[in-house]
């Protein structure tokens, strides 16, 4: 697969790591989190025949975390952002 | 003496004579030739025997689609089994075996199994071989693949290298006949980036293998000149020999390359194969298409072939396989063979054309109607049986004939993701159709343009939209246009031993066989039948395969599917795949600093990860490993030892919210470490189970040097990222690995500060005042060089970490083992290192397993409650606080020349032995040449009250019979207290 | 002046050279480096400052720069790789640190590295079998990490085809040579 970051343009996706669901960044708070959001956040997971937010690190590149919106029947990727940007905005 | 088969004109270099061996018999060609085409024009049909009945085979075509003419090339360790004769270049000095008969080609016993046809139909392994089970392993599987058809391999290592590449290209056109060709020119010369791929060592396809003219000159010339044009422009590359195996996602291509297979050995240095990964905008596919053959009994006689493959060899090879050759047809294609063949002066024994409305021909027979209905001949047809249009009967004297039943476009690239190729009623074919790959456009005859005018056309066009030219289209060379219309004819009625699948003799009956039995889907026909399932993959098969269920199941060919193509296209070698990366290169290695003066001392090295670390450094006259792990253990805690521990992964943690950022990773707190100072770091994953430890050290209010265990350095810095990324984008923090950078020391033992005295410069303070345990700082050494030094101790004696930069790493060991001579100061390797941390009670990476938590580590209180970290919440499940929690414990054999094995299950002194009433396991275990006796440490249900209790210790694994008692001591066997390394 | 004699990434006293047609590899252990990162809200002050340092703008991703005494490569967002000659700017990172004082983190990775310079026409023809950058766009002043023999590498272009920089794992630095070298071999 092909991954165009938004920084460096297409990349091969062999150069990254797959870190998983970009739900993980959405860390329960600690001070208001119940042990069921945590329980959520560390073992459940979604299972999508489609459209998937997933977090992509470029191991090979220049360690940014990305966040890609794939479809995981078709592999067409519709967005990728910069995590960090994201969440700093956010 | 030109051979016999020899004809005039065709695309071989005369001026050159190559000799080659066939099954020991000496034969010569020319370059140009393939090895097929060579024996052909040398008389030759027989090439090999088939899978199952091994029954006499010739080459069916002149391409990589070949099922029969598969043989060995070369002999030793370059010994290359199930070659396709039809593809391998003739060189100077080949040498090529038949395979799959014995004792001879010519005379082969297991024909016998022809004979048997009756009982060996599909199924009949699945059916017969069944009971006892036992007997499949040692007799039945051992005698079936000795009688199967497959070539024999060397046994011996591949002596070749592969290699791996890249290249990138607005345009990737796979295939150079008359499509391709058209495409390269139209997009050559607008300048984008192109690349031609094409599986033959000649391009230009089928122009190469015709008598017809484009733009007024012969086919094959007006190819070359087109690849001479495209050969002068430098955004074109050209890849002959190089097929294009698989179509993977978002533009990639694998291709692989026959760099010297064309050659007896490869030259020195170069490899014989290259894999390409190939990065494309845009593809082409100009694949071609590949003829079907038509079903009749007995149509796999050596000499019977597709029509077109019969036209290829005349033409661009100048060899027939027969002095007289007959044609059997069912559409116009097939005459144009016997028009070729009969301009060379072969003779045309008739057209066999299964049409009523067949064209005509002065030159030669043309039977209109007429239908092949049997062969004869042992070794190779010598005559052909028809059912004339009137119903009559008549034979035909011939020593090959030409078959054609129509023309299957090559859309298997297109299937390589989502497409599922469409039929197309008026080509009788399927054609691509469903989700290409994105970025693909099939033109030509991949694509069902079957004349050469539509080949050229829609090669163009195709280029021209793949890349977005605007503008007139070019002027197309004048060439043939000729209508196709092609009918379904798949086999002759009423054959039955009528060869679908030649190289896995799947007939006619077996297809209709596996439908009595009740298989109705394309899927288990294959597998039922092994129909397609060949080296060959049944590109010249499953299209007979799939007309035939269609027809008993009473349905539509598209209604029936066909079943999925896969890469790859065609048969490719493990090595090329591998690349470089085997051997002692199959990953990178990484050497210490101190590598060389180890190398010098005669350390015998062990791979931890991809590192080489030193394990021990025997001395002359010890003869086992025990001696000299002992020794350094006893040396070190007596006086001191210095180890390499450069490979801890080092990570360089600044900003302003670096203290922040480590409270949030660490379970423990490191908020208020001093400057100067270094703690012990516990991480836990969210779950609460252990991540990784290490150490951090303060070098700075907004900076820190984090250490972690040398098998976890990526890993950690990934999650360092995830968590400074992911989790705290507001923070001040900056990352990046040292690793490298510092050689790295750890220099030990009671002696160390007076070694490290001689080291460190005058000014820099290394008492236990000024220097006491924990602290850390920037320091210079040997006279002004930047060092760090840490006071922290793996091996519980008073020691120290000293770093470097990592080139002057290799003269800091030397100076220490100088200036440590008066202390008989002893390098000691990660053996020792092991003894000395699992006599201290150190958690390492057998106890950090991925099942542990700070709780069963003992280190449960130094979870924060304080503040937020990582893993913390979770930490406090009360699934993981059990009152009977493993914990970590010390263990002793009672009887202190007992052995403990790591691995090993802690049991109750009396009661069962079963899971069930498992009490534990042991993680790490070894001589401890300070006690005395092994030790081990291990998890112990409740372990923290359980000391001085006796338990067995079993190992299932190994031996149940063996039971060790040991006693439950403190895992802290040396120093518990800590007084060394605090002195 | 200290007394400790260093050896290069290869093991050397002296910098490794090897020559297979018209292509030279040259080992450099002449080349300091140091990373610098920004502090947080710092890119643009810290690119400014770097701007004067080098001459010429920071690189931005994927670039460049090269200039006397500091080169600088683009590393990630924020973060650049500055080298510069070792005799001379030994302690890059302390210098460093002066020039941007609370600007940027600043890391010394001289010895985290080891330094090639593939040099001679045909240089593209050796790094299309070693790695997969995009060389039909790879011109002078490009500079791109990517994997060579599975290692984490900086490949930076100085002129196509003829002149190419590639700073990779030091501890790795002799399976990276030898990759090189055997696609020097089968290359040219």
């Amino acid at each position: 697969m092909i991954i165009n970051h938004p920084l460096l343009g297409p990349r091969d996706s062999a150069e990254f790591v797959y870190l998983g669901t970009a739900d993980l960044m959405n860390r329960p708070d600690p001070d208001t989190a119940t042990p069921e959001d945590w329980h959520d956040y560390a073992y459940l997971r979604d299972n999508p025949a489609g459209t998937h937010r997933e977090l992509w690190f470029h191991d090979g590149g220049d360690r940014s975390i990305l966040i890609v919106t794939r479809d995981t029947i078709t592999h067409e990727i519709s967005a990728v952002e910069l995590a960090l940007k994201t969440r700093a905005e956010a | 003496m030109t051979p016999k088969n020899r004809l005039d004109g065709g695309q071989i270099d005369r001026n050159t004579t190559l000799s080659f061996s066939f099954d020991g018999k000496q034969y010569t060609g020319h370059p140009g030739d393939t090895l097929a085409s060579a024996l052909l024009a040398n008389n030759v049909r027989l090439m090999g025997r088939s899978f199952k009945y091994h029954r006499p085979r010739g080459p069916m075509t002149a391409g990589s689609e070949e099922p029969n003419a598969i043989v060995e090339l070369r002999s030793g360790a370059r010994q290359e089994p199930n070659t396709r004769a039809t593809t391998a270049e003739l060189f100077d000095g080949l040498a090529a075996r038949s395979q799959n008969r014995w004792p001879s080609l010519k005379f082969d016993v297991m024909s016998i199994n022809d004979r048997f046809s009756n009982f060996l139909t599909a199924g009949f392994y699945y059916k017969t071989f069944m009971w006892p089970a036992a007997f499949w392993e040692k007799l039945y599987e051992p005698i079936i693949r000795k009688a199967a058809g497959l070539g024999s391999l060397s046994m011996q290592a591949d002596p070749d290298d592969y290699d791996k590449g890249f290249r990138h290209c607005d345009l990737l056109i796979v295939g150079a006949g008359p499509a391709g060709l058209s495409a390269a020119l139209t997009a050559g010369r607008s300048g984008r980036q192109v690349i031609v791929a094409d599986e033959d060592f000649r391009m230009g396809g089928r122009l190469n293998a015709e008598t017809f003219e484009v733009a007024d000159m012969a086919g094959a010339d007006w190819a070359a000149q087109a690849v001479a044009e495209l050969s002068a422009m430098p955004n074109v590359r050209l890849m002959p020999r190089t097929t294009v195996i698989g179509a993977f996602d978002h533009g990639i291509y694998g291709a692989v390359e026959r760099i010297s297979d064309h050659l007896p050995t490869p030259p020195t240095g170069k490899p014989r194969q290259i894999l390409w990964r190939i990065y494309s905008g845009q593809t082409l596919l100009c694949a071609g298409a590949t003829e079907r053959p038509i079903a009749f009994n007995n149509n796999d006689r050596p000499g019977i072939m597709l029509a077109a493959s019969v036209r290829a060899y005349v033409n661009r090879w100048a060899a027939t396989p027969a002095q007289r050759v007959a044609i059997f047809t069912n559409n116009d294609d097939g005459h144009r063979t016997a028009r070729d063949l009969h301009a060379k002066g072969v003779k045309v024994a008739a057209v066999i054309d299964t049409r009523a409305d067949a064209p005509g021909a002065i030159d030669y027979e043309v039977l209109s109607g007429a239908q092949v209905v049997d062969t004869k001949g042992r070794l190779g047809v010598t005559f052909v049986e028809l059912k004339l249009a009137d119903g009559n009967s008549r034979t035909i004297e011939c020593g090959a004939l030409g078959v054609s039943g129509g023309w299957n476009p090559n859309v298997h690239l297109t299937c390589h993701q989502r497409g599922r190729p469409q039929w197309n009623g008026a080509l009788a074919a399927f054609v691509p159709g469903g989700t290409l790959p994105p970025g693909m456009i099939v033109a030509g005859a991949a694509n069902g343009a079957f004349s050469t005018h539509g080949a050229l056309k829609s090669g163009a066009d195709a280029a021209r939209k793949a890349l977005g030219l605007e503008g007139r289209a070019p002027e197309l060379p004048q060439a043939e246009d000729a209508p196709v219309t092609q009918t379904p004819f798949w086999y002759v009625e009423g054959c039955s031993r009528a060869w679908l699948d030649q190289q896995n003799d799947v007939t006619v009956k077996d297809v209709k066989l596996s439908h009595q039995e009740g298989f109705r889907s394309v899927e288990h026909l294959k597998r039922y039948t092994t129909l397609g399932m060949a080296t060959d993959q049944g590109k010249t098969s499953n299209m007979g395969g799939l007309a035939i269920m269609a027809e008993l199941a009473g349905k539509a060919i598209p209604e029936v599917g066909t079943t999925v193509f896969r890469p790859p296209y065609t048969p490719t070698a493990i090595g090329v795949l591998a690349g470089r990366m085997r051997g002692t290169e199959f990953h990178p290695t990484r050497l210490t600093p101190s590598h060389y003066w180890a190398q010098e001392r005669g350390a015998v090295f062990v791979e931890v990860g991809n590192w080489l670390r030193a394990q021990w450094f025997p001395l002359p006259g010890e003869t086992h490993w025990r001696q000299s792990v002992d020794r350094e253990v006893m040396a070190t805690r007596a006086s001191v030892g210095v180890c390499d521990c450069t490979t801890l992964g080092k990570i360089d943690v600044q900003g302003v919210d670096a203290a922040a950022f480590l409270n949030k990773l660490y379970c423990n707190g490191f908020a208020k470490l001093a400057v100067g100072k270094t703690r012990y770091g516990l991480m836990l994953r969210e779950d609460g189970i252990a991540m990784d430890d290490g150490t951090a050290a303060r070098l700075a209010e907004d900076h820190f040097v984090v250490t972690t265990t040398t098998a976890n350095a990526g890993k950690v810095y990934q999650h360092m990222e995830f968590v400074r990324q992911c989790l705290m984008p507001d923070a001040d923090v900056q990352l990046i690995s040292t690793t490298e950078a510092w050689a790295q020391f750890a220099v030990a033992g009671p002696n160390s500060r007076r070694l490290l005295q001689k080291i460190v410069d005058p000014d820099v303070d290394i008492s236990n005042d000024a220097f006491p345990f924990m602290a850390c700082g920037n320091i210079t050494v040997c006279g002004g060089l930047r060092a760090r030094l840490f006071r922290i101790s793996f091996s519980g004696e008073l020691a120290f970490e000293i770093a470097v930069p990592a080139r002057y790493g290799d003269a800091l060991m030397r100076r220490l083992m100088a200036e440590g001579e008066e202390f008989d100061v002893t390098p000691y390797g990660t053996e020792a290192l092991s003894v000395m941390r699992i006599e201290k009670g150190h958690a390492a990476g057998n106890e950090l397993n991925g099942t542990t938590t700070a709780l069963n580590l003992g280190m449960g209180r130094m979870v924060s409650r304080s503040k937020d970290s990582i893993g913390s919440k979770l930490s406090e499940r009360p699934g993981l606080n059990e009152d009977d929690a493993l914990m970590q414990v010390g263990l002793r054999p009672v009887s202190r020349d007992d052995k403990i094995t790591a691995g090993g299950i802690l049991m109750r002194a009396d009661g069962p032995v079963d899971a069930a009433h498992s009490q534990g396991y042991v993680t790490s275990a070894a001589f401890s040449p300070t006690l005395g006796s092994m030790i081990g440490l291990g998890f112990l249900k409740d372990g923290g009250v359980r000391t001085g209790e006796t338990l067995r210790l079993v190992s299932p694994l190994t031996d149940l019979t063996v039971e060790v008692e040991v006693e439950v001591v403190s895992p802290h066997f040396v120093d518990p207290e800590g007084e060394r390394l605090r002195a | 002046m200290h007394d400790l004699s260093p050896i290069t990434a290869l093991g050397g006293s002296a910098a490794r050279v090897e020559t297979v047609g018209a292509v030279t590899l040259t080992e450099r252990p002449d080349v300091a480096l140091a990373s610098v990162a920004a502090r947080r809200g710092q890119a643009e002050a810290c690119a400014t400052a770097l701007t004067r340092l080098l001459g010429a703008a920071a690189p931005a991703p994927g670039k460049s720069s090269a200039g006397d005494p500091f080169s600088a490569v683009w590393m990630g967002p924020g973060q650049w790789m500055l080298s510069a000659d070792f005799t001379t700017h030994e302690d890059i990172a302390a210098m460093l640190k002066d020039a941007l004082a609370d600007m940027a983190s600043i890391t010394e990775q001289t010895d985290a590295w080891t330094c090639f310079d593939l040099t001679g026409q045909g240089a593209f023809a050796v790094l299309e079998l070693l790695c997969n950058v995009n060389l039909t766009t790879f011109h002078a002043g490009n500079a791109t990490r990517s994997t060579i023999h599975h290692l984490g590498c900086f490949v930076i272009c100085t002129e196509p085809d003829t002149s190419v920089r590639i700073i990779g794992p030091r501890a790795s630095a002799g399976s990276l040579h030898h990759a090189i070298t055997t696609a020097m071999a089968a290359a040219l």
